[in-house]
């Protein structure tokens, strides 16, 4: 800073514009490249540095939980995060640049599914090093990426059609259970169902099936709110849907053959972060195909003006159950990873509570979009841990926050974008 | 055969009668214009025949086959399209998506297609977005295929809505007050429109309106509905010559 003192404005305004459109020009690949980096610097060198920098060890979530704590590891927390993550990311990304676009132009001009797939390659290397460091990072990161699945099939029935749907709790335990069931009562010897009928051997193939079968179990579930919704919308509806999650949760606390209001456990472990992560991007794939196409407009033309869909052509009624049981389904397939995320679970996890943070997600990231979705299930999910220090202060400050994104954007951070994978992946000169 | 044939169509709300014995015939090609005072039930009429509302009685003939019990978009894709009084476009999508969108019958692809983003799902896409710039282009709004329609000026905003009818594939438009907060030279530009629709597309034409001069300028026939029910029936000339749709309009002189 002294030595920018003789003339502060110009070198400083020259510095930053350079290192901005320096930035602007890197590729999503570089800043992939970037994160690789990163995450594998601190893979090798994380505990050395964390040592030298005087913290207990790696901050797990980016020195947040650290600063919380103990407020004197401030400095070097944030020294941490500088040197481990912010360095590599800027500098690799700015470094390779050039040969990044280069790639990207090349990828560009190829099949857009291999550029894609090479680009979740890398994301997907980055976040499994990243959660090699700790198995919290990686419950974290399987729960957010649930998180994000469930925001999104949400933001079909809430954003893209505007019904104002509470049920989705309700769909996330028809799918939980469903998919749990199937597993224990065919691969696995454990209380509830008694020994296996299939060898478990043949489980983790199968598992894909069983969440598919939570999926549609959770969407013949949605029937039961979509059919009320030929008639009423609004309000009703949304009474009508929070009635459906309190029964939903009711029935199987009800019944004991699933184990009541004590709950199911011992699911095998077979959501590991390979399996969530090829869910979760297949769940924003199909969905994203869906609200592009103009079948899948429908449902913003509906929202928009009802009547003026069915006055061309648009057939409204299939369009609301279609939503509906598209937006269950997604719901009880995350659900189903979920009960094999905690291998637990019970009518309790499925409640008010559970609506609330799915709701807060939504809007926070916005409506009637994709990108949307993943940011805010993304960052209610990492701030409601970072926070967690801070305990009951935790749900004054999370909840502001969503107070002020109200006020500043009313539909939610990204709201009405379109997701172009295209556009994303694209070289920037 | 008739393109489209009403016969004695009597409809109730509760126990308001609020259309009393309906006739109407339309041959193809033909402009007819239905006119009368407000509250005389013109917009029920249209919504009787597109399907919003079941009528209490009576048949309601396309080509020879019932549209009586079909939802409104079964009705709409068999090609009777419409337009509403205040435009009813949706707010959020851009002008291209609402030309597309006004061909969902004609989609030729199922659900698992537009999961998929199959070659199929490209394929009609593409289809139905060079239909939609086709249609923008003639009526003038291409130039706004991106932005959403709740920025565009009044006239286009209807120009919009016309496309949209259009591409429904109509053999009958129903146009419901068309030139419903224009001005005059706005209203001059709709008469061309109609026109060009009228001699481009051979629809016949359907259409409720306030204003008189537009309606003598552009129909062959016209009908005048008060109260529910039809007092004249006739060109032009005839009907603003009657001394009922006189009276309708301005009132009985007063002699004493």
């Amino acid at each position: 800073m002294e030595s920018t003192k003789s003339n502060p404005t110009l070198s400083q305004d020259g510095f930053w514009s350079r290192l901005r459109s320096g930035l602007a020009r890197v590729p999503v690949i570089g800043w992939l490249a970037g994160g690789l980096c990163a995450v594998m610097v601190e893979y090798f060198l994380g505990d050395a540095l964390s040592y030298y920098l005087g913290l207990p060890k790696i901050p797990v979530l980016f020195g947040f939980v650290t600063m919380l704590k103990k407020p004197l590891l401030i400095p070097s927390s944030t020294a941490y995060v500088i040197l481990v993550y912010l360095i590599p990311l800027v500098a690799v990304g700015l470094l390779t640049a050039g040969p990044a676009n280069r790639l990207a132009a090349f990828l560009h001009r190829r099949a857009l599914w291999l550029s894609a797939i090479i680009h979740l390659v890398l994301l997907y290397t980055i976040i499994h090093i990243w959660s090699d460091i700790s198995d919290y990072r990686l419950l974290l990161l399987k729960l957010t990426m649930i998180a994000i699945m469930l925001t999104l099939s949400i933001n079909v029935i809430n954003g893209y059609m505007g019904e104002f749907s509470c049920s989705h709790p309700g769909f996330m335990a028809l799918g939980a259970y469903s998919a749990s069931t199937m597993t224990l009562i065919l691969f696995t010897n454990d209380k509830l169902f008694g020994p296996a009928l299939l060898p478990p051997a043949l489980g983790p193939y199968c598992y894909p099936l069983a969440l598919i079968f939570g999926g549609v179990v959770a969407a013949l579930g949605a029937l039961v709110v979509a059919i009320p919704s030929f008639r009423t919308r609004g309000d009703y509806l949304a009474i009508i849907s929070l009635a459906f999650m309190f029964i939903v949760k009711s029935v199987i606390e009800n019944l004991e053959f699933v184990g009541g209001p004590r709950g199911m456990g011992s699911q095998p472990n077979w959501s590991n972060l390979p399996t969530v992560f090829v869910w979760t991007v297949l769940c924003v794939w199909v969905i994203n195909n869906f609200v592009r196409s103009t079948m899948g407009k429908a449902l913003n033309a509906v929202r928009d003006n009802e009547m003026a869909a069915d006055a061309m052509t648009v057939d409204t009624r299939k369009t609301k159950i279609v939503t509906f049981m598209f937006g269950a389904f997604w719901a009880g397939v995350a659900g189903g990873l979920f009960a094999h995320v905690l291998r637990y679970v019970n009518p309790g996890t499925f409640g008010i509570q559970k609506l609330a943070e799915i709701l807060a997600m939504v809007y926070f990231g916005g409506l009637n979009s994709v990108v949307g979705s993943v940011v805010g299930a993304v960052s209610i999910n990492l701030l409601s841990e970072m926070l967690r220090p801070l305990e009951l202060f935790k749900w004054i400050v999370i909840p502001l926050l969503l107070i002020l994104v109200m006020i500043y954007r009313p539909t939610g951070l990204i709201a009405f974008r379109e997701f172009d994978v295209r556009k994303i992946l694209r070289p920037k000169q | 055969m008739p393109l489209l044939q009403v016969r004695n169509m009597t409809h109730y709300f509760g126990g308001l009668r609020a259309v009393h014995n309906f006739n109407l015939v339309i041959e193809p090609g033909e402009i007819k214009g239905l006119i009368g005072p407000n509250g005389a039930g013109k917009t029920t009429i249209f919504n009787l025949i597109t399907g919003i509302h079941t009528p209490t009685e009576g048949q309601i003939e396309l080509e020879g086959q019932s549209l009586i019990g079909l939802k409104p978009h079964q009705v709409a894709s068999r090609g009777l399209g419409r337009t509403f009084q205040n435009m009813l476009l949706w707010r959020h999508m851009n002008v291209l998506e609402h030309v597309k969108m006004a061909q969902y019958s004609q989609l030729d692809y199922g659900l698992l297609d537009a999961f998929f983003g199959t070659p199929r799902l490209q394929r009609e896409e593409e289809r139905v977005t060079r239909e939609a710039m086709r249609l923008l282009e003639l009526f003038d709004v291409a130039k706004y295929a991106e932005h959403l329609v709740g920025n565009l000026p009044y006239g286009a905003q209807r120009r919009v809505e016309m496309a949209r009818a259009m591409a429904t594939k109509p053999k009958i438009l129903f146009l419901d007050e068309p030139t419903a907060g224009m001005t005059p030279e706005e209203l001059v530009q709709m008469i061309g429109i109609i026109r060009q629709v009228h001699k481009d597309f051979g629809v016949a034409i359907f259409l409720i309106e306030h204003r008189l001069k537009f309606v003598m300028e552009l129909c062959q026939s016209i009908q005048t509905l008060v109260f529910g029910e039809v007092i004249a029936e006739g060109p032009p000339e005839e009907i603003q010559n009657n001394p009922k749709v006189v009276e309708a309009y301005l009132g009985k002189e007063d002699i004493t």
